[in-house]
């Protein structure tokens, strides 16, 4: 255990007080504890920052499943070290946030903060995990996590839709990663990132190599909400506002991108990853900002922006990806700016988008609503939350002096390179993708431009708002102004950032290029074709911004019964449907029939493994003498199974049942089993208690409920089960394929000290077994509590009725 | 309904010592000859059903003020943690030892924390069985 063990754990500790916080400090927001375990974190991260921006990493294993692979082995190096301290970061700032946001009295504060506190660990263990299986564990930690926040209001419907939505397509794809991870565990022999990434020139070769890259992506994809993953989004902003600036936009939907980075150095370089990644992006990147233009909500928008913007971060690690085909060189460095370019975005992206959605918050929260055709006119009212709308709109846009220019600028200096590309077979379709990029760069800017001018300029209509508009108290405001802040600084100094943080993040992506990095973010290029090409999408932007009322009809063209959400909808209503038939079908509420199953698949299974493996054998050699007193127990034992069966009396039946436990402990009496005798003998008396308690309350005996004819098929399965069970026992009698284990345990008396066996196994040697067994009976006792106690209250609830 | 359970009732409060202290006898008879804590603990209910039988829920309850639920939960909480304790001490889960002391009067005598976990299989056995028992027939 080191001390980042500890940290990465420590949110999840805390979640465990938070309840108990709640309730016995209510006078205080519960949000003001949790304040401090993402502020620690993220303090503590902050120490390690000196040594990464030397180029160092750091690798820390506390052994947890050693003998399958499986290590609690966390890795800090630039990747993981920038998106942990965006987690905690911005974790930090959303917690703040929620503490005005969220009312003390009528929300359930300690789920909130529980579900956050999980939440946070599951993302600090993705992002620090060099074991596959850890990550996939933390991975689906997210799901969950981000689950429970969508359905936070669980009363209503919307949230639960969304909630659901988001964790069937995000546990499918974390499925699709599992497969992939086992995958690679086979080719590699090991779990380790690290060094899968060093033997990656060996398993190119693999077969299972694309499956693998393929599986992975789609993982990766939906997390990252990429086409056509992309449709929960939209949906999961039924989340409370600092859950959606939190999980979807500034960390968990970046989660994809992190697999997508953290892998480039096994999977890059080869023409398949290449086009997926840059296509699947690009396609996110055109068809999100196609979409958000549309919106009317403005959480809506952002959520298509957000899809839109990473979108744009996957491509262009798709086209960084082409530096690793060279491996060095001229053309190398050149197609890593492109890399250099999505892990730049990246942080700008967390900035304002982080701060866009905590000022859509506060709008939503001191108005009642986020309907544009709603607001206007908030500039004079509000105007704080205006400039930090204004910052952050004008920064996603990709307009100076704000960061988001620099990484626009990148994003359009990495098209034009891969354009330039003669691999891959780019010389064909490679001029597809500036044009591409440019044209979802226009739609960006003008949904910028909505989300601002909208909401704060034209007319302030007080009579269609819930409430009466004023600025936002200074706790809820500061969360988004040190974002912006964030966002105007990194534009005037984006070289500090790149040689403290951007550097690193490039070397764990392109670890083949390590010290040949050498850049100069600059906000004045020169006369260049990028510059020409945000000219001309800003002129163009305007015009279509001014035209809008004409066009925007246009997507009412587009036919709903095609969208990819209703393509969801109906998969799930008939999926719902055909198990429900499944599940009728088969689930008849006839314990009979549950048997009839449970003994048709024991034949089936048994029977045929028994017979394909020429198990059916008998030795009449190893049996032992069977004397007469066996001879006469045994036929009063089939006497009295017989009389079980066929009686029509249920004392009789119970009567032959005990019988049949006696004979049975006399049998283990006469073959010298005193300890299993006691034990038969005593549970018969209690069975025989038990009966008669519940006795009076049983209904009257019958034979069978419909027809009382020979039931043929009841009869063979009944036949082959006892058939089968004696071919079993005569079989395991007659193979010894093995040295029996008894007589390990005929050494009890040293190894355990006890001269009872029996007992020695039971407490000493499969202890667990016993232990386990014990909670199964504790389980039972209180089932059946439970379950009387739930009748006997509503029997009573009738009658006070 | 009441019954003239005299005869019943008489033999029971004798009886049910016995068997009792038979319970006890298997139990710390486990460690070398038949017996043990499930057994121990099935003799002690069948004991206790016998008592209920006899006498009717309220009379033994007056006695008998245990809250069998408990019992069981006190029970599987016992014997998960004798196998805790073990890993605190750096050895595997639920690793048992045993030692033999010499005690003034008694003599050589075995310990073995084994028992510890035993108790705990007894008490949860009692809990449990009881718990069914006594939910069912109050059904009534």
């Amino acid at each position: 255990m080191s001390w980042l063990h500890i940290f990465i754990l420590l949110p999840l500790l805390v979640a465990v007080i938070i309840p108990i916080l709640y309730k016995k400090i209510a006078r205080i927001h519960t949000g003001w504890f949790v304040l401090v375990v993402p502020l620690a974190i993220f303090v503590y991260l902050l120490t390690f920052l000196p040594m990464i921006a030397g180029g160092e990493t750091a690798m820390y294993t506390f052994p947890w499943i050693p003998s399958f692979n499986i290590d609690m082995s966390f890795y800090v190096d630039g990747l993981g070290l920038v998106f942990g301290l965006i987690i905690s970061g911005i974790g930090t700032l959303v917690v703040l946030y929620s503490i005005y946001y969220l009312d003390k009295g009528r929300e359930a504060l300690h789920n909130f903060y529980v579900y956050l506190m999980i939440f946070m660990t599951a993302m600090l263990g993705v992002v620090f995990s060099d074991n596959l299986i850890v990550l996939y564990l933390f991975w689906e930690l997210t799901s969950i996590s981000s689950f429970l926040l969508i359905a936070y209001w669980y009363a209503r419907r919307q949230s639960r839709y969304g909630a659901q939505k988001a964790m069937l397509i995000t546990i499918f794809g974390g499925f699709s990663m599992l497969a992939a991870i086992i995958m690679l565990g086979i080719m590699g022999d090991t779990f380790s990132i690290r060094e899968l990434i060093s033997q990656s020139d060996q398993l190119v070769q693999h077969p299972l190599f694309i499956p693998a890259m393929v599986l992975l992506l789609i993982g990766a994809f939906t997390k990252s909400a990429q086409f056509p993953f992309h449709i929960w989004l939209p949906d999961a902003m039924e989340a409370p506002t600092p859950i959606s600036a939190y999980l979807h936009s500034a960390t968990m939907v970046k989660a994809g991108i992190y697999v997508v980075a953290r892998f480039t150095p096994l999977f890059g370089g080869t023409m398949e990853w290449f086009w997926i990644v840059t296509g699947v992006g690009l396609l996110t990147l055109f068809w999100g900002s196609l979409l958000a233009v549309k919106q009317r909500d403005l959480k809506a928008l952002l959520a298509f922006s957000t899809v839109s913007q990473l979108g744009l971060i996957m491509s262009l690690l798709g086209m960084g990806s082409a530096a690793l085909y060279y491996g060095g060189g001229e053309l190398a460095h050149l197609h890593s700016m492109a890399v250099l370019a999505a892990v730049f975005h990246l942080v700008n992206h967390a900035t304002f988008k982080g701060s866009l959605f905590m000022v859509v918050g506060i709008v939503d929260h001191e108005t009642g609503t986020r309907d544009i055709r709603k607001l206007g006119g908030l500039m004079s009212i509000m105007p704080i939350s205006f400039t930090l709308a204004l910052i952050g709109s004008l920064s996603m846009a990709g307009l100076p002096p704000f960061n988001g220019f620099l990484s626009k600028e990148l994003f359009f200096t990495g098209t034009l390179n891969a354009a330039s590309l003669d691999i891959f077979r780019m010389e064909t379709y490679g001029f597809l993708i500036p044009i591409v990029a440019w044209v979802a760069s226009v739609f960006t800017f003008i949904y910028s431009i909505i989300l601002v001018f909208k909401t704060f300029f034209g007319n302030y209509q007080p009579e269609r708002l819930e409430k009466e508009a004023h600025e936002a108290p200074w706790g809820m405001l500061l969360p988004p102004a040190i974002l912006a802040l964030f966002v105007v600084v990194i534009f005037f100094v984006p070289n500090v950032l790149g040689e403290y943080i951007l550097e690193p993040m490039m070397a764990s992506v392109l670890p083949a290029l390590v010290g040949q990095f050498d850049f100069h973010i600059e906000a004045w290029h020169g006369f260049e074709p990028e510059l020409f090409m945000t000219i001309a999408l800003v002129v163009l932007g305007i015009v279509l911004y001014l035209t809008l009322r004409r066009w925007i009809g246009l997507y009412n063209r587009m036919p709903r019964a095609l969208s990819i959400t209703n393509a969801y909808n109906s998969g799930l209503k008939g999926m719902e449907s055909i198990s429900r038939k499944i599940t009728d079908a088969h689930m008849t509420g006839f314990s009979r029939d549950y048997l009839r199953y449970i003994f048709l698949i024991f034949i089936m299974i048994v029977g045929a493994s028994l017979f394909m493996l020429d198990g059916i054998s008998f030795d009449a050699g190893t049996v032992a003498h069977i004397n007469m007193f066996e001879v006469i127990l045994s036929l009063v034992l089939v006497g009295a199974t017989a009389m079980v069966v066929f009686t029509r009396s249920r004392l009789a039946a119970v009567i032959c049942v005990g019988v049949l436990g006696y004979i049975v402990a006399l049998f283990f009496v006469v073959l010298r089993a005193p300890d299993l005798a006691l034990t038969q003998l005593a549970i018969e008396t209690v069975t025989v208690a038990l009966f008669l308690v519940c006795f009076y309350h049983l209904p009257r005996l019958r034979q069978k409920e419909e027809g009382d004819g020979f039931n043929v098929i009841n009869m063979l399965i009944a036949s082959a089960v006892g058939i089968l069970v004696t071919l079993v026992a005569l079989a395991a009698n007659g193979h010894r394929l093995f040295p029996s284990i008894s007589d390990y345990y005929l050494d009890a008396y040293e190894l355990a000290g006890a001269a009872n066996m029996v007992n020695a196994i039971l407490a000493d040697f499969r202890a667990l077994d016993t232990l386990l067994e014990i909670f199964v009976l504790c389980i039972a006792g209180l089932g059946v509590f439970a379950l009387i106690k739930v009748k006997m209250a509503r029997r009573e609830k009738n009658e006070n009725q | 309904m009441k019954t003239n359970d005299v005869i019943l009732q008489t033999i029971t409060s004798i009886s049910a010592f016995i068997i009792l202290a038979f319970g006890a006898y298997l139990f710390f008879a486990g460690h070398h000859d038949p017996g043990g804590g499930f057994i121990g603990g099935l003799v002690l209910a069948s004991a206790l059903v016998l008592l209920y039988l006899a006498f009717d829920m309220e009379t033994v309850q007056q006695g008998i003020r245990i809250d069998y639920k408990i019992l069981t939960g006190i029970g599987v909480g016992l014997s998960t943690l004798t196998g805790v304790g073990a890993m605190l001490l750096g050895f595997p889960f639920l690793t048992h030892t045993f030692e033999y002391v010499d005690f003034p009067f008694f003599g050589e005598i075995e310990l073995a924390t084994s028992v510890l976990f035993e108790v705990g299989v007894s008490l949860a056995v009692v809990g449990a069985t009881m718990t069914i028992i006594l939910s069912i027939s109050e059904d009534a």
